[in-house]
Parts: C-alpha cells; sequence; structure tokens
C-alpha cells in the first residue's frame, strides 16, 4: 500500500515538473517582446532596458524558470499585464464560482448517470433500457453549448423561469446563488451524465452476471438488495475512476458554460485573457489548471486504492 | 535475432483472415441504426463536398435588403440572419469545416497515438516514459490548449485541428497500448518470435492489423469528439475565424439576435448534432460487430 502510494505520489511530481516545464517554454514561445507589453507608451530604450531588467529577462532561461517555479511556490504568479491586479488574486477570486458550478454539474451527472444506468442495466430489453440508452447517445451527442443557449432562449428569456445570465455569491443569497447555477450546472452536467451512464452500465451489467450476484439471490436477499448493496457498490468503483478521467472534459465546459452564462469564474476570465494578450494571466490559469488536474487524479487514485485492494496490488505490481 | 534470415510463419494471423472480417460486415448490416448513422454520414459528406455546387449563395454573400428571413421564404429555406446571408449556405459550408477539423483531429492522433500506443505496449522500458508523455498531455484540457496555441500563434482553422488532435493522442496511445499488450502475449506472436521474425516484423504484421478494430473504434469516438470541440473553440472565438463559416461562429452570431431570429441558433446547433449523432450510431454499431462479446 505504502509502496504503491509512493510510486503514484512520484509520478504525479514528475508530471507536475514537465508540466511547469511545457509552461514555462509556452509562455517563451509567444510573439512579442514581454518587455514591450509591460512598458505600455514608454517606448525609450533606457525603460525597456530597465523593464527587461526587472522582469528577469537578461537570465539564461534555467535561471528564469527557477525563479518562475520559486514565485510559482509563493503563490506569485505575476501581475495581469492589463489590470496590474496580481494573477494570483485574480484566480482567487474566479476559481471559487467555478469550483461551486463544478461541483453542482458533477452532482447532476452522477446523480442522472447512475439512475440511468442501474435501470438501463435492471430493465435490459425492456423499453426502460431502449430510453436510456437513447437519452445517453443524445447527451454524447449534443454540443452542451448549445443546449446553454437553447435553455436560455425558451427557459430564460423565453419562460422567465431562471435568470439569464448574473451571478450572485453564495455567501450573499444562497437562493439567488443556486437559482443563477441550476441551467449552467444542468448544461455542463448533462454531457458528463451521458458519459457515466456509460459506464454504469456497462459495469453494472458485468457484476449482474457475477457469481456473488447469483449467491445473494440464492441465499433470499432481496431485489433491491443485490441491486444496491451489491451490483451497485461494485459498480461505483468504476464510476469514481470515470468521473476522475471526465475533469478535463469539466474544465473546458465550464469554460464554455461561463461565456455563456456570464458567470465571472476561472473561464471567463481565461478568454478574455487570451483576446486581451494577457500573457501573466494564460501562464497562471494554464499552470494552476494542470496542477489541479494532476493531484486531483493523484486524490482519485489513492480514493481508488482505498475502495479496492484488488488495484494497489496490481498497480504495485506494475 | 538476425536480419537476413527472417523466415515468416505461414499466416497464423486471426484478425486478418477474410471469414471474420466478412462476419463482421454482416453483423454491421444487420443494425438498423448502424445502418442509418451511416446513411447520415453519408449524406453530410456528400454536401459537405458539394457545397460549392449545393449551396444557393455564397456563404458570405449579405442581402440587406433580407434581413431575419423565416425559414422557408422563397429562395431562403433555412432563413437568413441579422445580414441576410442564407443560413442553409452557411449551413453547408460550416458542416465542411466541422468535418475536416474532425478528420484533420483525428488524423493526428492516429499518426502519433498508433506508433506510441504500440512501443508503449511492446517495449516494457518505453512505456513508463511514454505513460509520463500521456498524464501530461492529459494534464491540458483541450480548451487550455487551445487557449495556449490561439495566444502563440493566433487562432485559425488550422489550430483548432491540432489542439483537438493533441487532446485525442492520450486516448489513442491507451487503446492501442492495452491492445498490443493483449496480443504481445498470444501464441501466433510468441510463435513468429521464435521463428526468428523482428520486433517490427512483429508489431507491423501482427500486433498492429489486430489491433486495427480498437484503432477503428476510437477513431470513431473521437470524430464526433473533435467536431463538438471544434463548434466550442470556434463559438469561443478560438477557432474558425469570420467571415468564414463554421457551426460554431453561427451559433456565436446568433447569441446576440437569438430572442429575434430563433432559428439562426436552433439550425447550426441541429446540424453539429445530428452529425455527432450519426457517428456515435454508426461507432457503436462498428464496436459491436467487430467485437461481438461487447454487445448486448
Amino acid at each position: 500500500m505504502r509502496s504503491y502510494l509512493l510510486h503514484r505520489l512520484w509520478q504525479s511530481a514528475v508530471t507536475l515538473v514537465l508540466a511547469t516545464i511545457v509552461v514555462f517554454l509556452g509562455v517563451r514561445a509567444l510573439p512579442g517582446d514581454p518587455a514591450l507589453a509591460f512598458a505600455g507608451e514608454e517606448r525609450d530604450p533606457a525603460s525597456l532596458a530597465a523593464i527587461r531588467e526587472r522582469l528577469g529577462l537578461n537570465d539564461s532561461l534555467v535561471v528564469q524558470y527557477g525563479k518562475f517555479v520559486l514565485g510559482a511556490l509563493r503563490g506569485d504568479l505575476g501581475t495581469s499585464t492589463r489590470t496590474g491586479i496580481p494573477v494570483s488574486t485574480m484566480i482567487g477570486t474566479g476559481l471559487p464560482v467555478t469550483i461551486e458550478l463544478s461541483l453542482l454539474a458533477l452532482l447532476v451527472a452522477i446523480v442522472l448517470g447512475v439512475t440511468t444506468g442501474v435501470v438501463a442495466a435492471v430493465r435490459r430489453g425492456r423499453p426502460a433500457e431502449w430510453f436510456a440508452n437513447a437519452l445517453a447517445l443524445l447527451g454524447l451527442s449534443v454540443p452542451n453549448f448549445w443546449l446553454g443557449l437553447i435553455a436560455i432562449l425558451y427557459l430564460a428569456v423565453g419562460l422567465g423561469l431562471f435568470p439569464a445570465s448574473g451571478f450572485v455569491p453564495f455567501g450573499e443569497d444562497p437562493v439567488a446563488n443556486l437559482h443563477h447555477l441550476v441551467l449552467p450546472a444542468l448544461v455542463l452536467g448533462t454531457g458528463i451524465a451521458a458519459i457515466v451512464m456509460r459506464q454504469t452500465r456497462s459495469a453494472m451489467l458485468e457484476s449482474l452476471g457475477a457469481d456473488y450476484i447469483r449467491t445473494a439471490r440464492a441465499k433470499g436477499a432481496s431485489p433491491r438488495a443485490v441491486i444496491g448493496r451489491h451490483a451497485l457498490r461494485n459498480s461505483l468503483v468504476v464510476v469514481v475512476t470515470v468521473v476522475g478521467l471526465q475533469l478535463g472534459i469539466l474544465i473546458s465546459g465550464a469554460v464554455v458554460t461561463e461565456r455563456i452564462f456570464g458567470l465571472p469564474g476561472f473561464g471567463k476570465m481565461t478568454i478574455d485573457a487570451v483576446f486581451q494578450r494577457d500573457y501573466p494571466v494564460i501562464q497562471g490559469v494554464v499552470l494552476v489548471t494542470a496542477a489541479a488536474y494532476i493531484l486531483i487524479n493523484f486524490l482519485v487514485d489513492v480514493a481508488y486504492s482505498l475502495i479496492d485492494p484488488r488495484i494497489r496490488v496490481a498497480g504495485g505490481q506494475s | 535475432m538476425t536480419a537476413t534470415e527472417i523466415v515468416t510463419p505461414p499466416a497464423p494471423d486471426p484478425g486478418a483472415t477474410p471469414p471474420r472480417r466478412r462476419a463482421a460486415l454482416r453483423r454491421l448490416r444487420r443494425s438498423p441504426l448502424g445502418i442509418a448513422g451511416f446513411a447520415v454520414l453519408a449524406v453530410a459528406v456528400l454536401a459537405s463536398v458539394l457545397a460549392p455546387v449545393l449551396a444557393p449563395y455564397s456563404p458570405a454573400q449579405v442581402h440587406f435588403d433580407a434581413p431575419f428571413q423565416i425559414p422557408g421564404t422563397v429562395g431562403f429555406a433555412l432563413g437568413t440572419d441579422d445580414l441576410g446571408r442564407d443560413v442553409l449556405s452557411r449551413i453547408l459550408f460550416g458542416l465542411r469545416a466541422s468535418l475536416e477539423v474532425g478528420v484533420l483531429a483525428v488524423a493526428l492522433a492516429l499518426v502519433v497515438g498508433v506508433p506510441l500506443g504500440l512501443a508503449a505496449g511492446y517495449f516494457r522500458a518505453l512505456d513508463a516514459v511514454i505513460s509520463r508523455f500521456t498524464d501530461l498531455m492529459l494534464a491540458f484540457p483541450f480548451l487550455l490548449l487551445a487557449v495556449g496555441l490561439a495566444a502563440i500563434r493566433g487562432p485559425s482553422l488550422g489550430n483548432a485541428a491540432l489542439a483537438l488532435g493533441i487532446s485525442q493522442i492520450p486516448g489513442m496511445i491507451r487503446v492501442v497500448r492495452s491492445e498490443t499488450f493483449r496480443l504481445k502475449n498470444l501464441d501466433f506472436v510468441a510463435a513468429s518470435l521464435v521463428d526468428g521474425a523482428s520486433d517490427v516484423w512483429v508489431l507491423g504484421r501482427h500486433v498492429l492489423p489486430n489491433a486495427l478494430s480498437a484503432v477503428i473504434v476510437q477513431a470513431t469516438v473521437a470524430i464526433p469528439q473533435a467536431i463538438i470541440g471544434e463548434s466550442v473553440l470556434s463559438f469561443l472565438g478560438l477557432g474558425i475565424q469570420p467571415p468564414d463559416p463554421s457551426l460554431g461562429t453561427m451559433l456565436a452570431d446568433a447569441q446576440q439576435y437569438a430572442a429575434q431570429a430563433p432559428w439562426t441558433a436552433v439550425v447550426p446547433g441541429l446540424a453539429i448534432m445530428l452529425v455527432a449523432l450519426a457517428f456515435n450510431l454508426f461507432g457503436d454499431a462498428l464496436r459491436d460487430a467487430l467485437d461481438p462479446r461487447s454487445s448486448r
């Protein structure tokens, strides 16, 4: 167990270091002189040289990389060239919105996906399975942002059931906060629900065919207990992994969803930064996302090995 | 192992034998949903290839005297947008761009992912290195890749395809790697090696042909993802740039006046959905046909 965790920790650390190198080199590959971007209207050589010195652009790449990593470790991701606000502060204000949206979307995905997946597996060959499969197929094929546009058009603007855009912090007014996030979370969650449904269904079908299910049935356990306590619990391991793997989709999806619903999150900040050529913000956002992704995947693996002992044995061997 | 004395076993290769392929094709023909998906795809591909012939107007042609014509108007079967541009013509050309990005992205994933997957599954020493590489790519979600590429090289169709292709590589590597891993331990591969075949020969002659089914299925899953991804990027302004038509930019434009002209938001979305659905239906049927064990 310990050796498995150490092995995974080491792998994650290597990936994280590689990710910082990619981000660092990516930013160096950007067109244009960063000193010029900082100088703004001031273009005389002396002040440019001063800025270059202050930004450390005269150092060797290795020294620059070292400074970049040390700064990032201290939480210093530079300052926005547009607003002058530290990037870490900007991320600090945008991130909670995105995290809340993502968690709500995950909730939607798990509730919808697991329920329909279980129904499809248990009601095999009946109309309910057909219906659940059709829903999943549609969920995989619909562009989520389009679903968002249509929801705004008909549910928000047309029927006035939900606000079409904007955001209220949870601390200020929890009800209004959730009211603003219902549509975005549904829109973001449905696509992932489709993936969760398919995995739950196939995992359930596999569990339901296993020997221990026959044993449970033979000893007289109720169908509810067989499905809930035996089959579903074993299938949930698969679901946990799948949810972990969907993180990239969740992050990408959050960016678009925030854009459509005008939520002041991480994603909106990212897109704005691209169009304003605000390189320090882009660098910070990409770095924080990659680090979060690696960390969460590590945690998913740890959780996974705690749930299912077979994983850490097999994992330790490879 | 000397390269001079390569004796090949007389094709003990179950995957390459025609009867299995024929059986798969027969199963595929028996799937009504798979056929429906294939038919829609065929129509979509034809329509987009023939877009210059089929489209009533140039996709950028404006009719200032006819903005916001509802679908069904004479001359504008699917209506017009705020500038009086013909929605049907724009859909046809947009579809063309979507399919182009989808195919390009998956081609990139194939070209990079298949060799890396073969290497990772076959050579133990390379597995760890390639797995770190896969983890690294997974740490950058496609949207952030696209953001980075757009910042470095400017937004374009090519960059959208590049970002989407890169994000498809890890999935392709994983599929090919696990197939290779499984095949490498089968008897006919061992027999071939004992016979003195080189590793490259074994990979090319035995492993790859047998892994092809899995690769094809993965590709049919990846293409609709890339098509939807392209529409997302173009919607955000990170993909195809106006005035070039794209289903994503059409939706971005429609956002401004959707309440006034809902069809401008509904039609492009339906087009994306239909194509993605067709790919998914066809892909599901193909998977069931190639691997009967996985079917319900």
